[in-house]
């Protein structure tokens, strides 16, 4: 068993799906999402213990495009991260009643295979068609389910469409380039290209554009507020919890080592640029009245943070922002999920309209408070391991990125416990909120989990990752 | 050569068989006689691949007259199943009018016969025979609505242009044999090898390339084509903006590879400028319509910029001519399917027509969706493909320039693809519409599965042009 079973149930999954109907559409996305899953955790035993499991054949013979499907301990933790959320984000979603309900689980799973074989594969073309294939999924559940006005919806949705896909041509037109330089598409291939510098420098931007709008970094993130609170809290989910991970993912396997030396000449720029949108979405999100836009500029000044850590180019910078990776895919799906159960129960997503849910449901409170915690990375969950090792190597690479950044922790502490104060504490609303159903607490208490235990004990996946991250670290090296 | 007498025989089969009173038989005899021809020029093609004396000698028939090879067999073949979606279509769209069925049936064969001779011509005399032919049969297909006020505009509208053009490229044709005292095109190669050619020559090529890019919609000759589109019958759009433009753009590649042997710096420049200013222009403009037709004229034009860059480095460029035709006259054979269904029966094809489309056909909108998605060069589909192989061919020959206008063009283009899908999935329906006719359901299913299988296996059509 390779990884391709892994893409292979996930498809097969989504047209399963389609065609038992809309009545166990549900059950049926929820049994191949675990299914996957379970692969990928028994790819990773056999990865564990030496077995092949990479997939190779030859697609296209010329030009030469390759469906080569190589496993590594880094695209094999980001499938995890995409297969173990996928269930839970389809499970979060039991509760609603969704019209055309078979096509909008067809479309999660087929997101999931797109995001997947964005992780896997290693032939930049193929690549580059998983990457661009997990936009339609995205932009098709964020139309058809959202909430709010449908003209300003779907405003929103198509500028998110046109933005990252123009991104995306120009990151197209830098393999194309590296094609005709190398005659292949294959990384290891393009990792060794001898680019000189100029070229160096406009590949990176060339990337740089596609990841900046996907991740989103400013000035590139002005579609994300507004698609965020549009879409159904699957689609944001989606896209915070794992999509945006793709352009995080990206920066290390192909940004970096492709182009080392424009990197590292220039990191400074990016990280400060990073930065600034740490500061930005930190400042913002203090601005927002709406709980679910301000969930979206907190999660902006995060993945600003993960992406300089991954920017610094030190092995602190890259295993926290895996780790981080992970970790913020999971705490962003729980905060999004108790979003949508709050307005869900209360019909409004306005934060001045929320309050005394405390005093009704402690169970919820309690473990809202743990997200929020978890989010504004307390010691002892797992979201403080990666973002310390972040900061550690923004110190490490200039003091003022280290207190700058560090500001994120301050700022984000202060606006994510006055959220928590003004949307669950008080009595004065006294608006009925029912109590957590069993199967909503079921997926609280799935997520918490995995915070608390890597929190405690990241050694895991941080000895899982640090061989191939020092790999790529050394690549670099060798070439700078 | 046996395809072309087989078809145009099959053409005058349908003229005879109204006389005979076998109305019914006409399209499926046309539609079986056409796989059975297509299946010919497999074997045919198939020959030639084996048997290598017959590309060595590259001999013709009558006098040179036609050329058996690859390129003009590969594309035939794309025309005959063009065709065959057409003419499926045909008894539907005219249903009102039973009595003219034999002649727009006809007059399609026809057109095809103009479509192969204008891409397996070894004579230049030949290449004008079949660019005529197909005109011909153009002008009355967009006039074939002789009550309609923008049908009749559109006819005599596309026959004055389009005379003119003709007329050009006539005068071109004859600079030629002027300088070089031959019709034949292996007799000009041998005069261009050996150099020594007199200045007017030059402006014969010219000329040529003129004509022709009228005849593909290519900015600044593109005036015409939105207005014919739209007055004209959506059926006789569908085969203007699929079958026809990519009949001229092979005719013009085949006549330039041949005429134009060592691309000059100069003709260089001319190529760029005018594929930048039609794929800007009409992608600019396709913004701005409400008439879907217009729109996908317009869109047409932006394509046509697209497919002129191959004549940049014609020698590398065949295979990557094929597939984007393929693709994309596929790719429009499955959105006129749809639009033909939607429109039927209404008095215009403005984009509000389609408004919840996704609701009431799923099926008919998620095909005009892949194809629109096809046609914006999302990947996986063969749009996507199709413009992937053109820009690392042209970055090849290092015109960075025109390939980041392209993409940029791209990413423009996806902004009116997408007015017609928003339209189909986040607008509810104005009333209820009719049941999907079989004929343009089983059309638009098949196009756009082919579509999706070049998508998968490109390979498949690259290697047939070697």
């Amino acid at each position: 068993m390779d990884v391709s079973f892994i893409l292979i149930i996930l498809l097969f999954g989504a047209v399963a799906t389609y065609f038992v109907g809309d009545k166990w559409a549900s059950k049926a996305a929820l049994l191949f999402s675990t299914a996957a899953f379970a692969a990928t955790l028994y790819v990773i035993y056999r990865y564990n213990i030496g077995e092949k499991v990479s997939y190779f054949h030859t697609w296209i013979s010329k030009p030469r495009i390759l469906l080569h499907f190589q496993a590594d301990s880094l695209s094999l933790a980001m499938t995890a991260l995409t297969t173990v959320l996928t269930p839970i984000i389809v499970l979060t979603s039991f509760g609603n009643m969704f019209p055309k309900t078979k096509s909008f689980y067809a479309l999660i799973l087929f997101m999931a295979f797109a995001m997947v074989g964005t992780f896997l594969s290693t032939d930049g073309l193929v690549y580059y068609i998983f990457w661009e294939l997990s936009l339609i999924p995205i932009y098709f559940i964020a139309l058809i389910w959202g909430s709010g006005d449908a003209e300003s919806r779907k405003k929103a949705v198509v500028k998110f469409f046109i933005y990252t896909f123009a991104g995306s041509l120009f990151m197209l037109v830098s393999f194309i380039y590296l094609y005709t330089k190398t005659g292949s598409f294959l990384n290891t291939h393009l990792y060794n290209a001898h680019l000189t510098e100029k070229e160096q420098f406009w590949i990176f931007l060339g990337f740089f554009l596609a990841y900046a709008i996907k991740i989103p970094i400013i000035p590139f993130h002005t579609w994300q507020a507004n698609v965020y609170q549009k879409a159904p809290a699957v689609g944001t989910m989606l896209l915070s919890g794992i999509m945006l991970k793709m352009a995080l993912y990206s920066i290390v396997r192909w940004q970096l080592p492709i182009a080392p030396q424009a990197a590292a000449q220039y990191k400074y720029i990016f990280i400060a640029l990073c930065i600034a949108g740490v500061i930005y979405g930190s400042i913002l999100a203090l601005k927002q009245t709406d709980l679910k836009k301000l969930l979206a500029y907190s999660s902006l000044a995060h993945v600003g943070l993960i992406a300089a850590g991954a920017y610094t180019l030190t092995i602190d910078g890259f295993r926290g922002a895996f780790l981080q990776m992970i970790a913020h895919g999971f705490v962003v799906v729980g905060l999004f999920y108790a979003a949508e159960i709050i307005s869900r129960r209360y019909n409004t997503g306005e934060i001045a309209d929320m309050g005394g849910i405390r005093i009704q449901s402690p169970k919820f409170a309690s473990m809202f408070m743990i997200l929020v915690m978890a989010s504004v990375a307390l010691p002892l969950t797992f979201n403080f391991i990666g973002e310390f090792e972040v900061l550690y190597s923004l110190a490490q690479t200039n003091i003022w990125f280290g207190v700058l950044g560090g500001t994120t922790i301050i700022l984000g502490a202060f606006y994510m416990l006055r959220m928590f104060q003004q949307v669950m504490l008080g009595d004065k609303g006294a608006k009925v909120f029912a109590d957590v159903t069993f199967g909503e607490g079921f997926v609280f208490a799935l997520i918490i989990g995995v915070l608390l235990f890597f929190g405690v004990y990241p050694s895991p996946i941080a000895d899982f990752i640090t061989p191939d991250l020092q790999k790529v670290l050394l690549h670099i090296n060798q070439i700078n | 050569m046996n395809t072309l007498i087989a078809i145009a025989g099959l053409g005058i089969l349908c003229l005879i068989a109204e006389i005979f009173n076998l109305r019914k038989a006409i399209v499926p005899v046309t539609i079986i006689g056409l796989l059975a021809i297509l299946g010919l020029n497999v074997s045919e093609y198939m020959d030639l691949g084996l048997n290598t004396a017959i590309m060595e000698r590259n001999e013709g028939f009558y006098n040179n007259m036609i050329v058996n090879n690859s390129f003009g067999m590969a594309f035939t073949g794309l025309f005959i199943v063009l065709t065959i979606f057409l003419v499926a279509m045909t008894p539907e769209f005219h249903k009102g009018h039973k009595a003219k069925l034999s002649d727009f049936v006809a007059i399609k064969l026809f057109l095809l016969t103009g479509a192969i001779a204008m891409v397996s011509f070894g004579n230049l005399a030949m290449f004008f025979l079949g660019i005529e032919v197909l005109s011909i049969s153009l002008y009355i297909l967009a006039a074939s609505e002789p009550k309609n006020l923008k049908s009749n505009e559109a006819g005599m509208k596309y026959f004055l242009m389009g005379a003119f053009a003709s007329g050009i490229i006539l005068f071109g044709i004859a600079l030629i044999y002027g300088a070089t005292g031959s019709f034949d095109n292996a007799v000009i190669y041998s005069a261009i090898l050996s150099g020594d050619l007199p200045g007017w020559f030059f402006i014969g090529i010219v000329m040529l390339t003129i004509g022709l890019l009228f005849k593909i919609a290519a900015a600044p000759f593109h005036m015409w084509a939105p207005d014919v589109y739209e007055g004209s019958p959506a059926l006789n759009t569908a085969t203007m903006s699929t079958l026809a433009k990519v009949a001229s753009m092979a005719a013009f590649f085949k006549l330039m590879r041949s005429l134009n042997h060592e691309v000059s710096a100069s003709y260089v420049a001319i190529i760029i400028t005018v594929s930048i200013l039609s794929m800007t222009v009409g992608n600019f403009m396709a913004l701005k319509q409400n008439n879907v037709k217009r729109m996908l004229a317009f869109s047409g034009i932006s394509h046509a910029g697209f497919m002129l860059m191959v004549l940049l480095n014609p020698p590398a460029m065949s295979g990557v001519l094929f597939y984007y035709a393929a693709a994309y006259a596929l790719a429009g054979i499955a959105a006129f399917a749809v639009i033909l269904y939607v429109t039927a029966n209404k008095e215009n094809e403005d984009i509000y027509q389609f408004n919840g489309l996704g609701k009431t056909s799923p099926l008919m909108a998620a095909t005009l969706t892949l194809a629109l998605l096809s046609m914006a060069g999302i990947p996986i589909l063969s749009g996507f493909f199709a413009k992937f192989f053109l820009f690392s061919e042209v970055l090849k020959t290092g015109n960075v320039l025109i390939v980041i206008v392209a993409v940029a063009n791209s990413i423009v283009s996806v902004g009116y693809y997408f007015k017609l899908i928003l339209a189909m999935y986040t607008k509810d329906a104005a009333e209820n519409t009719q049941k999907v006719p079989a004929a343009y359901g089983i059309v638009a299913v098949l196009s756009i599965l082919l579509t999706i299988a070049i998508g998968l296996y490109p390979d498949a059509l690259l290697g047939l042009l070697k």
